[in-house]
C-alpha cells in the first residue's frame, strides 16, 4: 500500500480546512458578532457583551459540533455502503436508509398520534423520536443487505432504495393526510434537516453514537480493504464473511440512523463526500479514506450550515436544500467527467 | 520451505455440486510440491466448481480433500489463507486499486489488525512485481491495465500470499496466444523453482500438454490424471470431444478439426 507519509501533508491541510470552517461556521448567524471576539471568546477569554457569550458557547459551538458529527458520520456511512455493496452510487439516502429513518419517525409523529387519538405531541420525547428513526433505517439496511445476498445486480439494489424512498413518501403522505397540523408541522420540520435544534444530552449521545460507529468501523479496516477484491477473494485472505459484515452493517446503521434520527434526513453528503475525498486522497485504503472522508464530510457540513444561516439575517434555510443543491452536481460532474463512477 | 514432493493436495472419492446437484463426483488425484497440475474437460462438466470445492469456496458433496496432509474442513479461515490462494475468473471489485496496492492485500494473512505491511511483507510484494514483470505498472490503477496485465497482477497477488498451493480459475481465457503461453510459463516457473502446487483450470489443452506436469481430465466417467505422456498414450484425449467434430493427433499433442 502507499506509504502512509505522502498524505502527512493532506492531513494537515484538511485539519487546517476543518478549524477553519468551523470557526467561519461559529462567527455566522443571525446576530452579528465581530470576528475577533469569536476568536478570543473560543479561546476562553470572557466577552464584554455577555449575549454574546451566550451565544456563542450555548447555541453555536454545539451547533458546529453537531455540523462534525453529522457531515463525518454520515460521509463515513457513505464510505462503508460503497465498500460493502460495491457499488459506487450506494449511500444512506440512495440506499434507503433514510427513507427508513423517515418512515419510522413519520410513524411515531403522525401515526401513533392518529390511531391512539393524542393531540398533544410533547407526548413524544425527543429520545423516542430518535429510537423510532434508528430502528427505521436499521430495518431498511438489514432488507437491502437480504437482497444483495440474493440479487447480484448493483442496479437492482439502488432500484430497491429507490422504490423504498416511494413506499416512505406515499405512507408519510397518507399519514399526512389524517394527521393534525401540529404533528405534520413537526414531521416536515424535521424531514427538512438541521443541526441546530438539538439539546445538549442529545448532542452527547450523539457524540456517543459517532465515535460508537467510528470505532467499528476502524476495527474493520482489514476486511474492508479485502472487500475490494470481491467476497470470494476476501474470504480466500481469511475474512469470516458473516462476521465482518455484521460489524460493517451495525457502524453503517448506527451512524447513518443515529445522524438522521437527530439531524433529519440529510441528503447527498454521505454519497458524494467519498468520491470528492478520492479526488485528493488518490487512494482505496480504508486506513488513509476512513480519517479522510470523515473530516470532510465535517468541512463540507460546516460550509453548508453556514450558507444555510444566510449570513446576518434571522432567517435559515433547510440545510436538506443546501446539501443537495450541493452534492447533486458533484455526483453529475464526477459522472461526466469520469465516465464512470469508480470506486 | 516445503520438503520437496510432499503431497500438498490430495483429493479421494470427492464429488463437487450443489446442494444435491452433484456437478462432478468420482475425482481422485495427488499433486505434489513442484508440480503445475492443469484441470481439463468440456464446459459445464464441473471445472470452476471443483476449483472453488478445493479452495473452500463452495461446500464439497462428498469424499476428502488433504492439504498439506490435514483434512480441509480442519483449517480455519486463516489458517487455510495462509495454506492456499486463489486467482477467480471475477475481476476485482474495485477498479481504482493500483497495482502495487492489489498485490499487497495478498499479505493480509500475514498483517496485524490494521493491516501495516513489515519489511518483510514489501520485499515480498516487491518480489512478486519482479517476478510477474509488474514493477514498471506498479502505480497503474486496475482499470488502466490490458486483460493480460490484469490477469499477471491477480498471479502476482496469489503469489505474495505465500501460500504452498495456488489455484487459477481459467487464468489464460481471453488472452491471445502470446499470452497465455507467457502466463502459462510465469506459473510453471513458479511451479518448479519455489516448489508451489499450483492447480489451473483451463481449456488449451494443447499447451497444457506441452506445459505441465499433471493433468486432470473430467469427463465425467473416470476423470482420468496422470503426466501428459501417459493420458496420451492411453487415448483419453481422443474421448474428450465427439470425433466427428475434433480428433486428437497423439504425434503433435495437438487437436484438429475433423474436414
Amino acid at each position: 500500500m502507499h506509504a502512509t507519509k505522502s498524505y502527512q501533508i493532506s492531513f494537515v491541510l484538511i485539519l487546517i480546512a476543518l478549524i477553519l470552517a468551523g470557526v467561519l461556521n461559529i462567527s455566522s448567524g443571525s446576530v452579528f458578532i465581530p470576528f475577533w471576539d469569536i476568536v478570543s471568546a473560543l479561546f476562553g477569554d470572557t466577552l464584554k457583551e455577555e449575549s454574546w457569550q451566550y451565544i456563542i458557547w450555548n447555541y453555536r459551538v454545539p451547533k458546529a459540533f453537531t455540523s462534525i458529527l453529522v457531515g463525518g458520520g454520515l460521509s463515513l456511512s457513505g464510505l462503508l455502503m460503497q465498500t460493502l455493496f460495491r457499488n459506487p452510487l450506494a449511500g444512506p439516502f440512495v440506499l434507503g436508509i433514510s427513507s427508513g429513518a423517515s418512515l419510522g419517525a413519520a410513524l411515531l409523529l403522525m401515526g401513533v398520534s392518529m390511531l391512539s387519538g393524542w393531540t398533544s405531541f410533547t407526548l413524544f420525547s425527543d429520545i423516542s423520536l430518535a429510537i423510532a428513526a434508528s430502528v427505521g433505517s436499521f430495518l431498511v439496511l438489514l432488507v437491502v443487505l437480504m437482497v444483495a445476498q440474493r440479487v447480484k445486480d448493483t442496479m437492482a439494489l439502488l432500484i430497491i432504495g429507490l422504490m423504498f424512498g416511494s413506499i416512505t413518501s406515499a405512507i408519510v403522505s397518507v399519514l399526512a393526510y389524517f394527521s393534525t397540523a401540529e404533528n405534520l408541522q413537526r414531521f416536515i420540520f424535521w424531514s427538512f434537516g438541521s443541526v441546530g435544534n438539538l439539546s445538549s444530552q442529545q448532542v452527547v449521545l450523539l457524540f456517543g453514537i459517532v465515535v460508537l460507529g467510528t470505532v467499528l468501523s476502524i476495527a474493520s479496516i482489514k476486511p474492508l480493504n479485502a472487500y475490494l477484491l470481491g467476497e470470494h477473494y476476501a474470504q480466500s485472505l481469511g475474512v469470516s464473511l458473516k462476521k465482518s459484515k455484521i460489524v460493517i452493517i451495525v457502524a453503517t446503521g448506527l451512524l447513518a440512523g443515529g445522524v438522521t434520527a437527530f439531524a433529519g434526513p440529510i441528503a447527498f453528503i454521505g454519497l458524494a463526500v467519498p468520491h470528492l475525498t478520492r479526488q485528493i486522497f488518490d487512494t482505496m485504503e480504508h486506513r488513509i479514506l476512513i480519517p479522510a472522508v470523515f473530516l470532510y464530510g465535517a468541512i463540507l457540513m460546516l460550509l453548508c450550515d453556514t450558507v444555510a444561516q444566510l449570513p446576518n439575517s434571522a432567517h435559515l434555510l433547510p440545510i436538506n436544500a443546501i446539501t443537495s443543491l450541493v452534492g447533486a452536481p458533484v455526483v453529475i460532474w464526477l459522472l461526466v467527467r469520469k465516465r464512470k463512477m469508480l470506486f | 520451505m516445503e520438503v520437496p514432493n510432499e503431497h500438498t493436495i490430495s483429493v479421494k472419492e470427492l464429488s463437487v455440486g450443489y446442494d444435491t446437484l452433484s456437478v462432478a463426483k468420482n475425482i481422485n488425484f495427488t499433486v505434489k510440491s513442484g508440480e503445475l497440475c492443469a484441470i481439463v474437460g468440456v464446459n459445464g462438466i464441473g471445472k470452476s466448481t471443483l476449483l472453488r470445492t478445493l479452495g473452500k469456496l463452495q461446500p464439497r458433496l462428498k469424499g476428502t480433500i488433504f492439504i498439506k496432509g490435514e483434512k480441509l474442513e480442519t483449517y480455519s479461515p486463516i489458517q487455510l489463507s495462509r495454506a492456499l490462494s486463489v486467482v477467480l475468473t471475477e475481476l476485482p471489485a474495485s477498479k481504482n486499486l493500483t497495482v502495487q496496492e492489489l498485490i499487497a492485500l495478498g499479505r493480509q494473512p500475514y498483517t496485524n489488525w490494521l493491516g501495516n505491511l513489515t519489511v518483510a511483507d514489501k520485499k515480498l510484494v516487491q518480489q512478486s512485481l519482479d517476478s510477474f514483470l509488474l514493477t514498471e505498472l506498479r502505480d497503474r490503477k486496475c482499470h488502466e491495465l490490458s486483460d493480460g496485465q490484469m490477469q499477471r497482477v491477480l498471479i502476482a497477488r496469489a503469489m505474495a500470499q505465500d501460500t504452498s498451493v495456488i489455484l487459477l480459475d481459467e487464468p489464460t481465457t481471453h488472452l491471445d496466444l502470446y499470452h497465455k503461453v507467457q502466463i502459462l510459463k510465469l506459473l510453471q516457473n513458479l511451479a518448479h523453482h519455489q516448489q508451489k502446487t499450483i492447480l489451473f483450470t483451463t481449456h488449451e489443452i494443447d499447451l497444457a500438454i506441452q506445459l505441465c506436469d499433471k493433468i486432470l481430465i473430467l469427463d465425467g466417467t473416470e476423470n482420468p490424471f496422470g503426466n501428459p505422456c501417459e493420458l496420451i498414450d492411453q487415448k483419453h484425449f481422443e474421448r474428450l470431444f465427439p470425433p466427428e467434430m475434433v480428433v486428437f493427433d497423439a504425434k503433435t499433442g495437438a487437436f484438429k478439426v475433423n474436414k
